[in-house]
């Protein structure tokens, strides 16, 4: 049986670091790479001497899959390209590859301007590594190798984001990467074809939750904002430059029209702005209401949402600024949340998930007085608000992409352990498959069925068809082709025996063996023959039996009756060597019907 | 195998290939020649084509006839609202099209003539910027000829008398099957039908085939398709090149090593080279504009027009003329312009790493932001309320009967400071101002083909090796006739001409399916000669989407099948070893009868057949058996 094996170096039984190996067919895919923001030591980037202890990784992996712009899917891939030193190619699409260095870049400053990390990439690197990456569209299947075959299809999450279906001979694996089942202000739904593939790799990080309305979430973030600025209090919205930022700018964009709001909003200059650039050129990934309108109006054009300034953060009065990072760990969402923290008027909405130390997180599980890192203690009055607009599939979209695709087997990655039990129980009990939710470093290992092409002969295939379709319809009766296989330089053929008689000049003998039977049986040999007939549809069930005048004949052994009337018949017979072990059935039947 | 030609135009193709059980149509394109035998539909009412004359054809008095012909400087056209010239309609039966591929959006214009109230039920396959672009030509032109007003009705009469009119209309092909446009709604219906597909991806069709569009090279999002079943390919290139300019480079590498190649849609003006063309346009259009005249280029709203606005714009600021305005005048000029700049992944490398930066792939998103270039959906829209001259107008139609360059042209074919200059190929410039006559403004024809020429298109079937050609017959070279550029290849080549059907391609033998592992290992294949080994082989077929899968049978394996002829005293020889050892042989004219009178038993031994007339029991049969397998080879 060929096996597919699947070793997670990150995500299994854990969000962050997605970096999962995949080997079938003799073929070495790693599928992300990608860092773990919650680590600032070695364990930040996957484990790549569990690949090779030593020397080049390159001969041992055959190609890279990064499926969207997230540091937690491709935070590593400079470090793996440039520091390990793999060669190979490295797919993405077409936005990840414009918007993933921009993100690289940003997360290398802030690790090593402001932590004063070492051992970390250069600029240059992203720029080399960048350089490396075969950029793919929807649905182009690219063949890696002659064996080795990919395909992305939509996924929704983040701008960009895919979902890769691979193929190697008959084997089929689908890697979701992260995955959105319902649109959203500015994506579309994922999507996929019945493709049937041997497994799929799915995330589960809302394994559990079945979101409520997403409009519900919408009208509460909208209302606490207008709430805050109407009372002239200040909101700060930390966010990543790319993905959330975009849907909430569109979020306020349109409630400040339909309001006529007058209150200020801005975004901070630089990485926002640009990556708003991004969206309006990479509009054909965005959802079908944004492509139907871009030409009267881009939606990424904000009227009402202006470039922030440093100097804006003591005006006085209301305002909503978006500023970078999402986590409040460093940079300018920090310094305006240090200004603006100690007023109770002004809020702060955390719109995404905190790794554990940073600020964002501290807030959000109550702390009253941050500590920073200057040893300067800020004191928290300000209002502080969650609001997950996280963009992943919940269980329910999960069970869709499955039913979407049809897979043979279930594997979960990006995901919390327990809340993985669950949805594997449920996967195994609504769809009877199996599902597998190996930890880091596990090997898990899948059985698939064996598929050896072969060419089969159409004047073979043509010969059944008229032979079945000149049988009364039947859905459940079973089609048999009969022929002869032929193996050439390990290539399989199915042909028929005239035709491999042809081939190889040598003619098909045929042995028929023909016994007689006496029976004393008085009357019109006809009725003879209409008696054998139903003594022999009593004994062979299941088997097709004919009659025509004193002829019948079971599949290919004929029995002919022969006689005048009111006198011994005589039974014939006749069937081909190769049906000797029905044709001595039937003789002996006979045989013992006669004593 | 059979390829059916249902196009006069090789540069509008239309084929439909049978094969496998399924009809599919290569492109649907529709002629529009035939336009300039009608006369122009001003935008705005025109006295001067209002009041030219009517003609009579000498020695003949039709009333029916009355109003339908008017004559403009010699030359005699048709008052009606102007025709088009769809695929033909009666040699294959629409409603049995399985799927229509389409390669770019100038063959696809015909889409609603093929699949609106013809009872088409399948699919239509085009790539994203096809169908956008595709849609855009469509709504320009709907919108002009309808806009233009119905007022004229449907001249028929001339159709009837063509034998007595004077040429050019005398000449006209086939004018009774030509046809009205569609209206709107059946052309939302049409392309409601189109499913789009990338670059390289592998549609399925109907399980027996894969089709995939690759990259073309001759404008967004055009494409050559490639038929592929396991055993048979076929490569289908119409409107190709190999030039650089803004699309994605022609991938060549898919169509190597066809069954099949179906060439189509070559260049129109194999005489003029596209550089050229365009060095002589920016050209002209300079010094026109120094000396105080405005520049009319008739063009359609996508394609070529977006090189023109990056080299023209380039040219004129290099020129001093910076100051002089573009505008863009299509109904569709917006869109067209917005479109081509979110097209990154369909643009040329070149263009795609402005993308990265991040900028528009296309300069004439800055140019419209600087208020250089200006777009309108008419000359009456308020974007060209501050209309300044002189200034270079791109507006269609090429062939000047409709749309908003029929207005300019009446306006300025009086000042000889004007200059009309003609890029589009797919009418004769001279035709297409026939109406306009007499003109005093200066006409320029810089035609710009970036499809292959013949020489191109050779070195391209040389670099392909395909098994089979199959071309237009326009492209075949004529014996006897005076050489003029064809295509000539050293494959065999069938020429197809409107309304033809040629049997051609491979015959097929085989078909791909799978074979179980189950049933695989248990078969044990024997050496019938060297490199080829054998077995008997029964399987339960299984059929499904048009995929076969052979698995395990229902009942008993595959028994051995003999080969050869036995040799009758070898057989004799067995027989005494099984210990029946009486046999008698006669020998006759067929074979021989091997006589067991002991055993009441009869072998009759023939070259491909012996029959064993056996009365003797069970064990005497198994004998029978072991002796006649021991001196025949089998499988």
């Amino acid at each position: 049986m060929p096996e597919i094996k699947i070793t997670p170096l990150g995500a299994g039984q854990d969000v962050g670091r997605s970096c999962i190996l995949l080997s079938m067919g003799g073929k070495n895919i790693m599928l992300d790479c990608g860092m773990h923001m919650g680590y600032n030591d070695e364990r930040r980037f996957p484990d790549f001497s569990y690949i090779v202890p030593e020397g080049p990784i390159t001969s041992q992996i055959d190609c890279v899959i990064i499926s969207h712009f997230h540091l937690d899917h491709c935070g590593a891939l400079p470090y793996m390209s440039e520091m390990v030193g793999y060669t190979g190619p490295i797919y993405m699409t077409h936005p990840t590859k414009a918007i993933a260095p921009i993100l690289l870049e940003d997360m290398r400053k802030v690790a090593v301007e402001r932590k004063g990390e070492s051992n970390f990439f250069t600029s240059q690197m992203i720029k080399d590594c960048i350089k490396k990456v075969t950029a793919v569209t929807l649905h182009q299947s690219v063949m890696v190798d002659n064996e080795l075959e990919i395909k992305a299809y939509y996924a929704g999450h983040v701008l960009g984001a895919a979902m890769f279906w691979i193929r190697v001979g008959s084997q089929s694996v689908v890697y979701t990467g992260d995955y959105n089942m319902t649109p959203d202000r500015h994506l579309g739904a994922a999507w996929i074809d019945k493709c049937r593939p041997d497994l799929l790799i799915t995330e589960s990080t809302y394994a559990t939750t079945i979101r409520d309305s997403k409009r519900c979430r919408e009208r509460d973030f909208l209302k606490k904002v207008h709430e805050c600025v109407e009372k002239g209090g200040k909101v700060l919205i930390p966010v990543f430059a790319l993905g959330r930022a975009q849907e909430l700018c569109i979020l306020l964009e349109t409630y400040w029209e339909r309001m006529n709001l007058k209150c200020p909003v801005y975004f901070a200059l630089g990485l926002t702005e640009k990556a708003n650039n991004y969206y309006k050129m990479f509009i054909t990934w965005t959802n079908q209401k944004i492509r139907k309108t871009f030409v009267q109006r881009n939606m990424f054009d904000f009227k009402h949402i202006k470039p922030f300034d440093k100097s804006f953060i003591d005006n006085p009065g209301a305002m909503v600024v978006f500023a970078t990072p999402g986590m409040l760990h460093a940079g300018l969402s920090l310094n305006i949340f240090k200004k603006w923290a100690p007023y109770e008027q002004n809020m702060v909405i955390m719109p995404g998930f905190c790794v554990q130390g940073t600020v964002g997180h501290k807030i959000l599980n109550g702390a009253k007085k941050v500590e920073l890192e200057n040893r300067q203690v800020v004191e928290v009055k300000m209002a502080v608000e969650y609001m997950s607009f996280s963009a992943h599939a919940d269980a329910k979209g999960i069970m869709q992409l499955i039913q979407y695709c049809e897979p043979k087997n279930v594997l979960l990655v990006h995901g919390e352990a327990q809340k993985m039990e669950f949805l594997k129980d449920k996967i195994e009990k609504e769809f009877k498959i199996s599902c597998f939710m190996p930890a880091n470093g596990e090997t898990c290992t899948i059985n698939t069925p064996t598929k050896i092409p072969i060419d089969v002969s159409l004047r073979l295939l043509k010969a059944e068809a008229v032979r079945y379709n000149a049988q009364p319809p039947d859905p459940k009766r079973r089609r048999v082709v009969n022929g002869i296989l032929c193996v050439r330089d390990n290539r399989l053929s199915l042909i028929d025996i005239d035709e491999m008689c042809d081939e190889i000049g040598i003619n098909r003998h045929v042995i028929r063996f023909t016994s007689t039977v006496r029976f004393e049986d008085p009357g019109p040999s006809v009725k003879t023959a209409e008696k054998l007939k139903t003594l022999l549809a009593e004994k062979l069930e299941g088997w097709t039996i004919t009659i025509s005048e004193a002829n019948i004949s079971v599949e290919s052994v004929l029995i002919k009756v022969e006689g005048e009337d009111d006198s011994t018949k005589n039974i014939y017979v006749s069937w081909t060597n190769q049906d000797e072990d029905l044709g001595s059935y039937i003789l002996g039947l006979l045989q013992s019907m006669v004593q | 195998m059979k390829l059916y030609c249902l196009s006069s135009d090789a540069a509008k193709p239309c084929f439909v290939l049978s094969f496998k059980e399924l009809m599919i149509m290569l492109d649907c394109g529709l002629s529009a020649h035939s336009v300039l035998n009608f006369l122009p539909l001003p935008p705005v009412p025109s006295t001067r084509l209002a009041s030219l004359p009517n003609y009579t054809p000498p020695h003949l008095n039709d009333p029916l006839l009355e109003g339908e012909l008017k004559e403009c400087c010699g030359r005699v056209f048709v008052d009606s609202i102007p025709e088009f010239c769809p695929p033909l309609d009666k040699v294959v039966d629409f409603s049995q099209l399985d799927v229509i591929l389409i390669s770019n959006y100038t063959c696809m214009m015909a889409l609603p003539f093929i699949t609106e109230d013809t009872g088409f039920k399948g699919q239509v396959y085009a790539t994203e910027p096809t169908l956008q672009i595709g849609r855009f030509y469509l709504e320009e032109l709907a919108e002009w000829v309808a806009g233009a007003g119905g007022a004229a009705g449907a001249a028929r009469r001339w159709k009837e008398l063509l034998h007595v009119l004077p040429p050019p209309l005398a000449l006209a092909a086939r004018p009774r099957a030509w046809r009205r446009l569609f209206a709107p709604a059946s052309i939302a219906r049409a392309l409601a039908r189109v499913r789009v597909v990338g670059y390289d991806e592998r549609v399925d069709i109907y399980g027996a085939l894969d089709a995939t569009a690759v990259s073309s090279g001759f404008c967004l999002g055009s494409a050559n398709w490639v038929l592929r079943s396991a055993h048979e390919k076929v490569a289908y290139v119409s409107g190709s090149s190999t030039l650089t300019t803004h699309p994605r480079p022609i991938n060549q590498a898919a169509l190597r090593g066809a069954d099949l190649l179906v060439l189509a849609a070559l260049t129109q003006t194999p005489a003029h080279n596209p550089d050229h063309m365009l060095g002589d346009l920016c050209v002209h259009a300079t010094v026109t504009l120094r000396a105080g005249g405005s520049v009319l280029c008739p063009v359609y709203p996508s394609g070529v027009l977006y090189d023109l606005l990056e080299c023209l714009s380039a040219h004129l600021d290099g020129a001093g003329l910076a100051h002089v305005p573009l505008y863009v005048v299509s109904p569709v000029a917006d869109s067209s312009l917005a479109y081509s700049n979110i097209l990154a992944e369909w643009v040329s490398v070149g263009k795609q790493a402005r993308v990265y930066l991040p900028e528009e792939p296309f300069p004439h998103a800055a140019l419209a932001r600087g208020g250089r270039l200006k777009h309108a959906r008419s000359l009456h829209d308020d974007a060209l309320g501050d209309f300044r001259q002189p200034c270079v107008v791109f507006a269609g139609h090429p062939s000047l009967r409709f749309g908003a360059a029929v207005h300019l042209v009446e306006l300025w074919a009086s000042n000889p400071a004007h200059a009309i200059i003609f890029t589009e190929p797919d009418f004769p410039y001279a035709d297409a101002l026939a109406p306009f006559q007499p003109l005093n403004m200066k006409a320029f024809h810089c035609p710009i083909d970036t499809s292959l020429n013949y020489s191109q298109a050779n070195k391209l079937v040389r670099e392909l090796r395909p098994r089979e050609l199959a071309l237009p017959e326009q492209y075949a070279g004529a014996p006897g006739a005076a050489p003029r550029p064809c295509i000539s290849a050293d494959v065999p080549t069938v020429l197809l001409r409107r309304g033809a059907a040629r049997r051609l391609g491979p015959r097929r033998a085989l078909t791909r399916a799978t074979l179980s592992g189950a049933l695989a290992a248990s078969l044990a294949p024997r050496e019938l000669r060297a490199g080829l080994r054998a077995a008997p082989l029964a399987a339960a077929l299984r059929v499904r989407d048009s995929r076969v899968s052979l698995d395990e049978p229902p009942r008993r394996a595959a028994p051995r099948l003999e080969l050869g002829a036995p040799d009758v005293d070898a057989l004799v020889r067995e027989l005494a070893r099984e210990g029946v050892g009486d046999a008698r042989v006669e020998r006759g004219p067929d074979g021989c009868i091997v006589h067991l009178p002991r055993h009441d038993t009869l072998l009759h031994v023939e070259r491909h057949a012996t029959h064993v007339f056996c009365e003797g029991g069970a064990d005497l049969r198994q004998a029978l058996r072991r002796a006649i397998a021991a001196c025949l080879p089998s499988v």
